[in-house]
């Protein structure tokens, strides 16, 4: 009787068991065990709780209603009255050609901005990999860039690519260019974007990769070096195949990062505001969909703009899964 | 697998490794990393340069190289004229509430997940991995109508709220506890008697803690720089530091010295953290990196 009790609740040992008041202890015991089984049952719940809580209320639901809200006509002006539309503002999107506009803009900066930052921050990775005397230095420098806020960097790269006294039209007037109008031209524009987007992030993804790089095993390395390969071939057919998990997901942030490309178009000029340009060379998806909503006070358009864009993410989230799986088959076989 | 599991926790004793194996960096090495550094600190130097000149000095070729004169006058226009002593009051509750909120719950709902058992409970590790995925573009319309219907426009409770849990924090905080926190230690505490809460409070959050304070530094950084949600639901008569940026072009469309004043302002306060806690940034973002 006495071991059964310890095994149920075991603390009841500290309580000084005495023989008389023996069968009050069991009850005790009994009660203790009961509650010490509820708090193992329900803790968790408890824990989990606060975070589904609010995921439910400003993640989940808005997510929801966000869908909902596609398929009426909503006032900014009064976003509590709905009526509804049916696909109506799904179909209005397909025939917007500032729509299509935003799209091709998003996917043409998304590519810009995402593929070389990424490859200067697989060498970066690779150089920081390297013993090198202030190592940590270069590291947290690299880093920097990711401190600065998408405002304050876009408000100081639009000065440096200002037409008329920027220091990059100045810099390239020394080497004989012309000056560039960069907010005005199509691509001078959407490249001037994406190298706010690269400055911020190159340092990140390096010390992502550098992770990654820092626990590939070094038997790897010695035994590519015995066998004649190069510190450029060792990097090519040892590092970037270990690395391959982590580049996919770099690729998968980067993208998702891409299609939400907000700050930088929004701010590039102070004035136009939310058309991305004077001729929208600019105007991403977010840029559209802030237009839409908060400019146009068409609370029912902006919401297909925001589902469209999650059926995009999921496109691409499919494409990458294949993508991989591929991959993995291939090297399976 | 095993193998590998196997090497990389011989990689974790880092003077096994790093014992003269790891390749020395030769002057190409130095003089890249170098211009990389430039690339990335030179912009944020050339603000301050810019926010010491005179707007009419911005307006000259060749631009400024050096520091002027009139920093302190820029600094004090930025300030009053785009309400930045406010902006960065609000900023700080905002970015320290959401800091506090998704530290705390992402370190009990990590726990859960890597140490408790309950029903469903893959299924709801999946969502929350599922949820990283959101953009947040699709919460905002609707966010938008509940704070125009509870009239919270223009107050901080707006941006603070949606900001207190993160799913990243979770899984960050699971992956840190499964292995970090032995299974034995809790069996301990519980066969002492100890409520779950006892053991959240003098088990898990010891265990934790150099995992909070990465967490809280990311988290702090994030929430600083938050942007896009803070622009719909603010505006300039109580600004964050972003809002108000965004405010600076419009209001002085011409002094472009006070612009950068601002930019500057807006962005000291993180640097100055990156100065200190630099390495212990860089540590997080690359632990994460591996855990993820």
């Amino acid at each position: 009787m006495t071991e059964l009790t310890e095994t149920a609740a075991p603390s009841t040992g500290e309580e000084g068991a005495a023989p008389a008041g023996e069968r009050r202890l069991d009850k005790r015991a009994a009660r203790r065990s009961r509650r010490y089984q509820r708090d193992v049952k329900w803790s968790p719940y408890a824990f989990i709780a606060p975070f589904f809580l609010f995921f439910g209320a400003f993640g989940l639901f808005p997510l929801l209603y966000t869908g909902w809200a596609s398929l009426h006509r909503v006032s900014l002006n009064d976003p509590n009255h709905m009526e509804w539309a049916g696909l109506h503002n799904f179909t209005r999107l397909m025939d917007d050609e500032f729509f299509w506009n935003a799209l091709q803009n998003t996917f043409t900066i998304g590519i810009i901005s995402t593929v070389p930052q990424l490859a200067m921050a697989l060498g970066l990775a690779h150089l920081l990999n390297y013993r090198v005397r202030g190592s940590m230095f270069f590291r947290v420098a690299a880093l920097t860039p990711y401190a600065t806020s998408v405002a304050a960097a876009t408000l100081v790269f639009a000065m440096l690519y200002g037409r008329d006294y920027g220091m990059i039209n100045w810099a390239l007037g020394l080497v004989g260019i012309d000056s560039v109008d960069w907010e005005n031209g199509d691509w001078t524009s959407q490249i001037a974007i994406s190298t706010i987007v690269i400055w911020r992030w190159t340092g990140y993804n390096a010390l992502i990769y550098l992770a990654a790089m820092q626990a590939v095993p070094h038997d790897l390395y010695e035994s590519a070096a015995l066998d004649g390969a190069s510190r450029w071939q060792q990097f090519i057919h040892v590092t970037i195949p270990s690395l391959r998990p982590t580049i996919l997901f770099t690729v998968v942030v980067s993208t998702i990062g891409a299609t939400q490309l907000f700050g930088e178009p929004l701010l590039f000029s102070g004035t136009s505001g939310a058309a991305g340009g004077a001729d929208h060379q600019y105007q991403t998806l977010g840029l559209f969909l802030y237009e839409k909503g908060w400019f146009e006070l068409n609370l029912g358009r902006a919401s297909a703009i925001a589902w469209t864009m999650f059926l995009i993410l999921i496109l691409i989230g499919l494409v990458n899964w294949l993508i991989s799986w591929r991959l993995k088959k291939s090297e399976g076989a | 697998m095993a193998v590998r599991m196997a090497v990389r926790g011989r990689g974790r004793g880092r003077g096994v490794r790093r014992a003269g194996k790891q390749l020395h960096g030769g002057w190409i090495t130095y003089t890249i990393l170098i211009i990389f550094t430039l690339g990335s600190l030179l912009p944020l130097i050339w603000t301050a340069i810019a926010a010491s000149r005179t707007s009419t000095r911005l307006s000259e070729t060749p631009p400024p190289f050096w520091f002027g004169g009139n920093l302190m006058d820029n600094l004090g226009e930025a300030w009053d004229g785009a309400n930045m002593g406010l902006a960065l009051a609000n900023t700080v509750i905002v970015a320290g509430a959401i800091t506090l909120g998704t530290v705390l719950f992402s370190t009990i709902a990590g726990f859960a997940f890597a140490k408790l058992r309950f029903r469903f409970k893959t299924l709801l590790l999946l969502l929350v991995i599922g949820t990283m995925m959101v953009p947040p573009q699709l919460s905002v319309v609707p966010l938008f109508m509940a704070i125009a219907e509870l009239q919270w426009t223009n107050q901080l409770q707006a941006v603070i709220l949606p900001g207190l849990v993160s799913a990243f924090g979770v899984f960050f905080m699971r992956q840190y506890l499964v292995e970090a926190l032995p299974t034995e230690l809790i069996e301990a505490a519980r066969v002492d008697g100890a409520s779950s809460l006892r053991v959240v409070w003098h088990v898990v959050f010891p265990i934790a803690r150099p995992a909070m304070a990465v967490l809280a530094m990311l988290t702090f950084v994030f929430a600083w720089n938050e942007f896009f949600w803070p622009i719909i639901a603010l505006t300039q008569d109580n600004p964050t530091v972003q809002v108000a940026l965004t405010g600076l072009p419009q209001g002085y469309a011409t002094d472009r010295s006070v612009i950068m004043a601002g930019a500057l302002l807006g962005t000291l306060p993180l640097l100055a953290a990156f100065t200190i806690f630099g390495k212990q940034i860089v540590g997080g973002i690359m632990q994460g990196a591996v855990k993820g």
